[in-house]
């Protein structure tokens, strides 16, 4: 079962300037919530303080809470602990180069530690079945790099990656926007079944793509979150005029 | 409220009945799967590891003055500055002069470049701007092979087949034509300062030439293209597009085959005659304070003797330091800091 | 009709144009190429010269007695540089053990942990130490060893090569642990992987081919070093399996022969040089292929 992300006063700081200000945000158990909002708005910045990936960047600090079911994002936990409860999917496919594609799925769980290689193997088949990636690769799975797959099949392998670890949020960064329509389409009915089992968090420059998948919509505008409601009202009657321009293109 | 200018999206497409196809079975977890407190420790314990490695290279450079700047104090209290002044050099009677080494070493070396400059920049001109893109790999894997020979071989190779060269052809025709200089008189022995300096120079035109190739090829495209615009030749776009823009990245490469030339050791010590004397003509034996060090310091019997020669290897190794520093400055002001090759 | 050919109005100016400076300067033009490719033979040469006497006059001389003896004394034909061969080898062994494991932590500690003042440090104390005399590394390891323990050895001789190896080991593996995508590493924390565990099981594994070619490249350049084992290794012409002895190396063993007024160990200095540059480009060869059997379709 997946489980909620409370976000209170969040501040974000890259060296002097600000990059979040106040963002206030729950996200459902067993939910998606899209962040939408023009580029350069935050919200990439955003879904990485959830997962304290914005901490790789030198310079960047954070202020305000982030609660993941009863967990402290930062006071009760370490980065590394927390990211095995947080699954992330980034932008462009980094399939990991020199590995398999068993290996990659397996990366998470054999870096961590897990050794048990009849439970590897299934883990392995149950996250690219969840994945929809299993047919297509299960008679090449120790042969193929995860280097040799197409755009669409990288990125899936590494949603399969992500799972493998079994966490309860998983948080998607763009993840379709380098890929094609019809992988987009596969993609978008997988949020939709994993949304059974997992929270998720996606950002999208697509707004019909949040409509597609998500219940929850934030809208982001230069840093600060504008609108955070229903994906229908936000769409159909937004409380802010800023939102309803986003919203109907007139800009961004 | 808003107008209808984009089509009304569709929320929440229904979900596909339970029994269908695109029902992926995703199974209920109930205990986290990676168990167990991630200890912070191996991190920590890591990162210090390996700053102590970084630590490790800078502590290499100060054992190295350590080492010599200590070795050399016996001496450094006999002679002072006059060390670098005096030419006798006498183990019996304990006195040490150090000038016949570094007249040595700086007449092979300017010799070395002498000759090897031009040759080094004609091969590079070659390769980038008149070869066919075919020949260009094997030309420039070939001088590089040039690079990847020992020293030791190199000296080899002199003794018996250049220095006879030299003395049979090479020496009598410069005595002939160039003696009235002064340069090229005495008994053409073969060995001596002549021999030294053309075999620094065959083992320092690979590294001028790849560096001045590296530097060639980072003059933009335009620059050839608007000196041909104008109706040059290609030796003149050679000479005025690309040549002068990359004039710094040369003289640092050729300061950089300065620095290799000045520490070779092996080579010259096998062909320049280990004669600590200073003489005008390139044809007298020689030494340097490279071949000082390799033919004497296990011979070296009491302290003054090891302390003296501790002290040209002190001298040696601040010189190539600040002639390597100086070149690279110069390069790297043509390349703009793109990766330092490592210089074998 | 109006004249639509760029090349035109140049072809009818130098139509108009053709004076002796046209001539001259077409004529330099060819002098010049005809130059250059004069330089490149010249260049050419000594390479082609090189490798073959060493063949030439080595080849004759490499035979099992070579392979498998020691050297006999003075005047006695025969014997080999078995001992040189193998003492080689323990000290390249010895200077690896030494040199690479450093190198490479400084590598990473570069592209991983110095990308600031420190790392600018080091990255120049790198660049400086990559061009100090090969035999003024040898006096530094003659004080630091020699002198402590008061006698000639193999691991003298290991020390001033691993000194030599680790500056060059150290920029090459940072160079290629910078080509490392950061996406990659950004991958491995999200799955909740260590700093440590990434930085060796994902950063340096990716970087793998790049890091062994660097350390191969390091291998080469100090397997026919000479000058620093001058004074430490210093040369033997028995077999030696103590730690306590001066230990014989090809190189010593070249340059010994090579300036010995005996053509009989003219003949073998030829025969070792010729050994000299076989192992060491085995050796470099022996390690790519390694390298590239070792990687998957695709990758």
């Amino acid at each position: 079962m997946g489980v909620g992300i409370t976000v209170e006063h969040l501040n974000a700081f890259y060296g002097k300037t600000q990059a979040l200000f106040d963002v206030n945000i729950t996200a459902l158990a067993n939910h998606a919530t899209a962040l939408i909002g023009p580029s350069g708005c935050g919200k990439s910045t955003f879904i990485r303080c959830l997962n304290r990936m914005h901490e790789t960047i030198p310079e960047a600090r954070v202020d305000g809470k982030v609660l993941i079911g009863d967990l402290s994002v930062y006071n009760g936990t370490s980065a590394t602990q927390l990211r095995r409860r947080v699954g992330m999917v980034f932008q462009k496919a980094n399939p990991f180069p020199t590995m398999s594609i068993y290996d990659n799925v397996a990366a998470g769980l054999k870096l961590n530690g897990f050794r048990n290689r009849k439970q590897l193997d299934e883990i392995v088949q149950k996250s690219l079945q969840s994945a929809a990636l299993w047919d297509e690769v299960k008679d090449s799975l120790h042969k193929k790099s995860g280097a040799s797959l197409s755009g669409g099949q990288q990125q899936r392998l590494c949603i399969a990656r992500a799972l493998a670890v079994q966490p309860e949020v998983l948080l998607m960064d763009e993840p379709c926007s380098a890929l094609d329509p019809i992988s987009t389409g596969k993609i978008e009915e997988l949020i939709f079944q994993l949304k059974e089992q997992y929270t998720i968090v996606i950002v999208t420059h697509n707004m019909q793509q949040a409509a597609r998948v998500a219940e929850f919509t934030g809208f982001f505008l230069l840093g600060k979150m504008i609108e955070f409601d229903k994906t229908e009202k936000i769409f159909t009657n937004p409380s802010d005029k800023r939102t309803e321009d986003y919203v109907t293109g007139r800009f961004g | 409220m808003s107008n209808q200018a984009l089509p009304r999206p569709r929320f929440n497409a229904p979900e596909p009945e339970p029994g269908s196809k695109a029902a992926l079975k995703i199974e209920a977890r109930t205990t986290p799967l990676l168990q167990g407190k991630v200890s912070e420790v191996p991190d920590v314990a890591f990162g210090w590891a390996m700053r102590l490695c970084g630590l490790a290279v800078v502590a290499l450079l100060g054992l190295i003055v350590y080492q010599l700047v200590v070795g050399s104090e016996l001496s450094w209290h006999a002679f002072g500055w006059k060390f670098f002044g005096q030419s006798d050099w006498n183990p019996v009677s304990d006195q040490y002069g150090a000038l016949p080494f570094i007249y040595g070493t700086v007449v092979s070396s300017l010799l070395a470049l002498v000759i090897a400059v031009p040759l080094s920049i004609g091969v590079a001109v070659f390769i980038t701007e008149m070869c066919p893109i075919g020949l260009r790999g094997i030309l420039s894997f070939t001088t590089e092979l040039l690079a990847a020979i020992p020293s030791v071989v190199y000296g080899l190779w002199a003794i018996f087949v250049m220095v006879p060269i030299l003395r049979e052809y090479v020496q009598p025709f410069l005595a002939r034509t160039l003696g009235w200089t002064g340069l090229f008189s005495g008994p053409p022995y073969g060995i001596g300062m002549l021999a030294a300096g053309v075999i620094l120079a065959i083992m320092i035109i690979p590294i001028i030439s790849s560096i001045t190739r590296e530097v060639l090829i980072v003059v933009p495209q335009h620059q050839r293209e608007a000196v041909l615009a104008l109706g040059a030749t290609r030796w003149e776009m050679i000479r005025m597009g690309v040549l002068r823009n990359a004039r710094a990245g040369i003289v640092g490469a050729i300061i950089l085959g300065l620095g290799r030339a000045l520490g070779e050791t092996m080579a010259v010590t096998m062909v320049i005659g280990n004669r600590p004397e200073i003489a005008k003509s390139l044809f007298a034996p020689g030494y340097t304070m490279a071949s000082v060090l390799a033919n004497e310091f296990t011979e070296a019997t009491g302290d003054l003797y090891l302390s003296a020669l501790i002290e040209i290897g002190l001298a040696l190794f601040f010189v190539t330091i600040v002639v390597n520093a100086l070149a690279r400055l110069m390069v790297w002001s043509v390349t703009r800091g793109q990766p330092a090759r490592s210089i074998a | 009709m109006p004249d639509t050919n760029p090349n035109s109005a140049a072809v009818s100016a130098q139509q108009v144009n053709i004076s002796p400076i046209s001539w001259r300067r077409r004529v330099t033009d060819h002098v010049m190429t005809g130059i250059s490719v004069l330089t490149v033979l010249l260049v050419l040469l000594p390479l082609f010269a090189i490798f073959a006497y060493l063949v030439y006059r080595g080849i004759g001389s490499i035979n099992i007695a070579f392979l498998t003896q020691t050297p006999k004394p003075v005047g006695e034909p025969g014997g080999g540089m078995a001992n040189a061969i193998v003492g080689s080898m323990v000290i390249l062994a010895i200077a690896s053990l030494l040199g690479v494991p450093l190198g490479i932590g400084a590598g990473i500690f570069l592209s991983e942990y110095g990308r600031n003042r420190y790392g600018d440090i080091v990255r120049f104390v790198s660049d400086v130490l990559n061009g100090v005399p090969s035999i003024v590394i040898g006096i530094v390891a003659y004080g630091l060893v020699v002198m402590r323990q008061k006698h000639f050895s193999a691991l003298a001789g290991g020390v001033a090569l691993a000194i030599m190896m680790i500056p060059t080991i150290a920029r090459t593996t940072e160079q290629m642990l910078l080509l490392v995508p950061q996406a990659i590493r950004e991958a491995a924390y999200g799955l909740g992987v260590s700093r440590w565990r990434t930085t060796l099981s994902i950063t340096l594994r990716t970087a793998t081919s790049g890091v062994i070619t660097g350390v191969m490249l390091a291998f080469a350049r100090v397997a026919g070093e000479t000058a620093p084992l001058l004074f430490t290794a210093f040369g033997n012409q028995y077999w030696n399996w103590k730690t306590d002895q001066p230990t014989a190396a090809l190189s010593l063993q070249i340059f010994t022969y090579a300036i010995s007024p005996f053509d009989e160990w003219h003949r073998q200095a030829w025969a070792g040089a010729l050994v000299l540059i076989i192992l060491i480009v085995g050796a470099v060869a022996a390690v790519r292929i390694a390298v590239r059997h070792g990687t998957l379709a695709g990758a």
